[in-house]
């Protein structure tokens, strides 16, 4: 697989090029897309919002004092968080190894990484519990230590890591492909120790791209469900994550308390978010001062 | 794993004394080996007992279970929400890159931070939000109710949260690479008169048709795996409501677990394949394609 540098997406704040020309279709194209996302997106949001403000500053009080949300967003945002730390390095690891060192199967192994945003969430789900009950593949050899997966916290985890993994290889693998050997060499023929090279001059332009794939990956994890409902147990308070409480409300209709750990969960993963976001631009500038 | 070379060949320190360049030999092949043993255990254990588990009890059992009416009713269901979704994707996707790419207007970042909006919302939420807009309780749920209209808990729900969850894939493939191929040649056509379909069709279309196909491939497949948005609305009647999925959670839950694993086989095979034709795509037509950014 061919990795190009890593671009923003060109539309991004920068200008175009040239003036645009004479081009027909305007109007015909911004207004199929602007009633497209009108219709399938920001109104179904909006209903979302609305229906949450219906709940007014009681209801809100209740939803936020009831500690089974308050513990399936801790959870989720917990397990996510664990996940996403856990890709973070052992995808740079995956990443520096797949760039800089040549071995049979590469090409194969670099294949893989995909496969968990192939795979549907269900399919993965089922996959993984198999593996980590107590009488699963790898589940049999950690029961006699006394280690469970399956059907608990650690489970969770373990899922949201399978979802986030290639995030975190695929953001980091192209940064070390246009990183040259020249910084490198300079710092060895001043005397530098490889061990001193990699912290710093390897490990300064890799960490905002290691922050994009740790966001990436604790974005997706916060709000995950497939993957995880089958190896989680769902138990209230201890391995019931938000994005199901928001399910089991839907199933007692329960539309404004669903709507309310709904809000509550964008809105963490928002804030949060834009502060890794802040924090990634703050280490990305740095290097340049 | 035999076979190894040196990233850098000119710099091969076997010759020579220790490349400074280069982590000595030990460290190498035990950073090799811990990342492809973690990569094999995370990824490719969780493919491996799809299939054994699928086959436990033999070809006969495996056969029943995809052939079963509810499956293939399943099957039926996933294919034609995929289609539409594609449909619809693929024509917001085209008319989104070319009134962003083709001219200038004022909050072209706040839409572009709009079609990417879905991707950051969970699975649940993008069903939840058809829910409070279609469900019985809903804000139009009385009216549909009274018109005998049946969107939650039947096909139409379940479209509309496909397409909701699946709504960036096509153009954000190619807003970047028409952003990068910029508007002299469509430019060029007008000007000697060719009409504005004529230039998007001869033009346009001949220049982004891999990254189209590209789009549409990761639309399709997100689209026929998609669980989390489709399980809140579905309301999961056997063959009627069920996608593929769906199937998989059902059967899964009646501890049915050789047929839930293997028409799970069957999503599997979709994502190899997927994975396959991503692949050549990248490798044949990557120059077509936008500059790689991280693929949902």
């Amino acid at each position: 697989m061919s990795h190009a540098p890593t671009l923003p997406m060109p539309a991004h704040g920068v200008p175009a090029v040239r003036q645009a020309g004479p081009l027909p279709g305007l109007p015909l194209a911004l207004g199929m897309t602007l009633v497209w996302l009108g219709l399938i997106v920001l109104l179904p949001l909006s209903a979302l919002l609305l229906k949450a403000a219906t709940l007014g500053a009681g209801g809100w009080m209740k939803v936020l004092r009831d500690p089974r949300v308050f513990a399936a967003l801790e959870l989720s945002f917990s397990t996510a968080f664990a996940a996403a730390l856990f890709d973070t390095l052992i995808g740079a690891l995956i990443a520096w190894v797949l760039v800089r060192y040549r071995f049979a199967g590469r090409a194969f192994f670099d294949a893989l990484v995909d496969l968990p945003f192939a795979l549907p969430t269900a399919v993965a789900g089922i996959a993984l519990t198999a593996l980590y009950s107590g009488n699963g593949w790898i589940g049999r050899w950690l029961t006699p230590h006394g280690i469970k997966i399956a059907y608990t916290p650690t489970g969770i985890a373990v899922a949201l890591a399978f979802v986030g993994l290639p995030f975190c290889v695929r953001t980091v693998q192209p940064v070390l492909q246009t990183l040259g050997a020249e910084f490198e060499e300079a710092a060895a023929s001043l005397g530098a120790s490889r061990w001193t090279t990699l912290r710093r001059v390897l490990l300064p332009p890799l960490l905002p791209a290691m922050l994009t794939g740790f966001s990436l990956a604790f974005a997706r994890g916060v709000g995950e469900y497939g993957s995880v409902i089958f190896i989680a147990g769902n138990i209230p308070r201890v391995s019931e994550i938000a994005p199901l409480l928001i399910v089991i409300k839907l199933e007692q209709y329960d539309y404004a308390g669903a709507s309310a750990v709904a809000t509550l969960m964008l809105g963490m993963s928002f804030v949060l978010l834009l502060l890794l976001n802040m924090l990634q631009k703050k280490l990305a500038h740095g290097r340049h001062d | 794993m035999a076979g190894m070379t040196d990233a850098h060949p000119a710099l091969d320190g076997r010759a020579l004394q220790r490349n400074p360049l280069q982590e000595p030999a030990w460290l190498r092949w035990s950073l090799i080996a811990t990342c492809m043993a973690a990569l094999a255990s995370i990824v490719l254990l969780p493919l491996l007992v799809v299939g054994v588990e699928a086959l436990r009890q033999g070809w006969h059992v495996y056969a029943t279970a995809i052939t079963d009416p509810d499956t293939r009713s399943a099957i039926r269901l996933t294919l034609l929400v995929a289609a539409i979704s594609v449909a619809v994707n693929t024509t917001f996707g085209i008319a989104a890159a070319w009134a962003i790419t083709k001219f200038r207007f004022p909050g072209k970042r706040l839409l572009l931070t709009l079609i990417d909006l879905p991707f950051s919302v969970s699975p649940v939420v993008s069903g939840l939000v058809f829910v409070l807009l279609f469900g019985a309780q809903g804000w139009l749920g009385p009216w549909l109710r009274a018109h005998g209209i049946h969107i939650i808990f039947a096909t139409p729900g379940i479209v509309l949260a496909t397409v909701f969850v699946t709504f960036p894939f096509v153009a954000r493939e190619l807003i970047p690479l028409m952003q990068q191929q910029g508007s002299d040649q469509e430019e060029a056509a007008s000007s000697l008169g060719a009409h504005g379909w004529t230039v998007f069709r001869r033009v346009t279309l001949p220049n982004i048709r891999w990254a189209l196909l590209y789009g549409v491939l990761l639309c399709s497949a997100r689209a026929m795996g998609e669980f989390g948005a489709v399980s809140v609305v579905s309301g999961h009647i056997r063959g009627l409501t069920n996608t593929l999925p769906l199937q998989v959670e059902i059967l899964y839950n009646e501890y049915s677990y050789t047929a839930a694993f293997a028409v799970a086989t069957l999503l599997v095979l979709l994502a190899l394949l997927t994975l396959v034709l991503k692949l050549w795509l990248e490798w044949r037509h990557g120059s077509a394609l936008a500059r790689r950014r991280v693929r949902h």
